[in-house]
């Protein structure tokens, strides 16, 4: 399914390499087109794939952009990392913007084993014909002596598969190649790496939800994620995953005692996470170990 | 709007009651179609509006308003619809900054031990009517909360919201004869005796004694069902001469396919019934008939 292109936004339509025709889609819509998105058929919402197709499925399409989904980790953090695996990993195949937030392990860690995309066999024009010399040794290689019919169609590479393609599969006995990802745009918040500040204004949150929210809306910030950041340049999605939260990595006693002294941290949290995303172009999963909440 | 839902309330836009308290509440379900009816029901009954928006974002309610044909912020800028999106308020008081303050009514969220006062102040302040001729220009003052359970997540205790809601209707329905309508949100199972989930069942009970009308929304007791969403139960508490008496209906709803006005979630979070058994109540009246939610004519697409 081809993506709707905006012929009103985008000052030349660029043509990517793999389309043979010059063919677009008229639309009467002024749907914003970014790569790896659709509009929902039920009520017309921007959806992005959770990179498990079957999830996609059950949640009527996709992950709606500007919401949480939350995951309840089960309990050796296997399946649920492995959601928040393949979220990033879809995020890098469709060139979005990851963010990352881990207290227990790295995110750089956390990058490195996501799943490597089943690539798809796509043909590729030949960059512009060359003389060819005769006195070229490779040519008797690359000389067909059978199928010479066949010479000079274009060669067959394998390549990423277009962004034109909603949810992609996953092969997970392997690791992503490092070129495809370190293509991706990638944020990182290690907790151990910002260390605890006193705050003179009493703060409903930990001082660790508070500074990764601050974290995050300076990315929105930067990045010109904001809904309302003028629309001169092409808008992308920001992918966040915040890995265990509620967990006592992050500060929270929420999964210690049965009486913790920050019951409402992680709430208010998710209320500020919530307002960010609604307000920008971006979508989160959060895994939550709640089998240590009573 | 619905309009079925107003012969079955038998109220429109030309004729309410004034002076209500009608209370939303669901059990692991979600009533939020309910807000957005009222809301577009007294927009177009000409009624000033206090709208506290704390869960979704404004452009939310917008859409979703739009498709029921009234324009929020066409209302916003003729002064009709007083909105507070809590969301974006309380992103400064979250993150705070050297240089903002804030705004006050949300301001239970850096301390929720202080209570709703400024909250209650902010809609006292919004409804009453300041200058002489804006007095004709729109009906009665309305005020409406989605949703109230989301300030006990936030840890304001549900003595502070019962106390919020006493207040308000001393002075919007009694004082102002206008209206008040409230969402309430409920998690577990009806009859949990151990340890409330923080107050939510107490805050309820207390909610249902205030309001004059309550809509309760859940999911069908025997089970997911493809073609109904849910059903609602309907409770006057007529206030007549003599005593109070409470007049029960129970209806089962759905929606047509292409008037979804609720958002994705209530589709996908079912309406999960359970096995429960029903207590039999000796006033009850059921009456078990369908009804769908269709909004009239579709206006222009989102």
């Amino acid at each position: 399914m081809a993506a709707p292109v905006d012929s009103a936004c985008k000052p030349g339509a660029q043509r990517s390499p793999f389309n043979t025709t010059s063919f677009q889609k008229k639309t009467r819509s002024k749907l914003i087109s970014i790569p790896g998105t659709r509009p929902s058929v039920l009520n017309g919402q921007l959806l992005v794939s959770t990179g498990v197709t079957s999830l996609d499925f059950l949640l009527g399409g996709g992950l709606a952009v500007g919401t949480v989904l939350l995951i309840e980790e089960d309990r050796y953090d296997s399946y649920s990392r492995m959601i928040l695996k393949y979220f990033l990993a879809e995020g890098v195949v469709c060139r979005h913007e990851l963010f990352v937030a881990a207290a227990q392990d790295n995110p750089d860690d956390i990058l490195q084993e996501l799943p490597a995309p089943i690539l798809d066999d796509v043909a590729i024009h030949k960059p512009a014909e060359q003389p060819r010399l005769s006195c070229e040794p490779q040519d008797s290689l690359d000389a067909m002596k059978i199928a010479w019919r066949y010479q000079n169609l274009p060669k067959v590479q394998c390549a990423l598969a277009s962004s034109s393609r909603f949810g992609h599969y996953y092969d997970v006995s392997k690791t992503m190649e490092p070129e495809i990802r370190q293509a991706a745009k990638c944020h990182r918040f290690y907790l151990p790496e910002h260390p605890a500040q006193s705050s003179g204004t009493h703060s409903p949150m930990l001082q660790s939800y508070t500074a990764l929210l601050r974290s995050l809306q300076e990315v929105i910030h930067r990045e010109g994620f904001d809904v309302a950041a003028p629309m001169s340049k092409s808008r992308n999605i920001l992918r966040i995953g915040l890995h265990s939260l509620g967990s006592a990595l992050w500060g929270d006693d929420l999964s210690c005692h049965d009486n913790p002294t920050h019951r409402h941290s992680l709430a208010a949290f998710l209320y500020g996470l919530r307002a960010l995303l609604r307000s920008s172009l971006s979508v989160a999963v959060v895994t939550v170990p709640s089998h240590l909440i009573q | 709007m619905y309009t079925e839902l107003n012969s079955i309330l038998n109220s429109g836009p030309d004729s309410f009651t004034q002076g209500e308290f009608i209370l939303l509440s669901d059990r692991q379900s979600d009533a939020s179609f309910l807000v957005h009816h009222f809301l577009s029901l007294y927009l177009r009954a000409r009624c000033k509006v206090c709208f506290l928006g704390l869960v979704q974002s404004f452009s939310h309610y917008s859409a979703v308003s739009q498709r029921l044909g009234v324009s929020l912020t066409q209302a916003k800028e003729k002064g009709q619809l007083i909105f507070l999106e809590g969301l974006n308020e309380s992103l400064t008081l979250l993150i705070p900054q050297k240089t903002d303050t804030g705004s006050e009514a949300m301001d239970f969220i850096r301390d929720p031990t202080v209570g709703l006062r400024r909250l209650f102040e902010f809609v006292r302040c919004s409804l009453q009517s300041s200058g002489g001729e804006e007095e004709d220009e729109w009906g009665p003052p309305v005020l409406l909360v989605d949703d109230v359970s989301v300030l006990l997540s936030l840890g304001v205790s549900a003595g502070a919201v019962l106390d919020f809601s006493h207040y308000c209707r001393a002075t919007v329905c009694s004082q102002l004869q206008g209206n008040m309508v409230m969402l309430v949100r409920c998690n577990g199972e009806e009859e949990e005796d151990g340890g409330d989930e923080e107050g939510s069942e107490l805050l309820l009970k207390g909610l249902t004694h205030q309001c004059s009308l309550t809509l309760n929304v859940r999911g069908l007791p025997t089970g997911y069902c493809r073609d109904i969403h849910g059903q609602v139960e309907v409770c006057w508490r007529r206030k007549e001469g003599d005593g109070q008496n409470t007049q029960k209906k129970l209806f089962q709803y759905k929606f047509s396919p292409l008037e979804v006005a609720a958002p994705l979630a209530l589709l996908l979070s079912g309406v999960r019934g359970r096995r429960s058994e029903v207590p039999e109540e000796p006033d009850n009246q059921e009456e078990r008939c369908t009804f769908t939610l269709a909004s009239g004519p579709r206006r222009a697409a989102l």
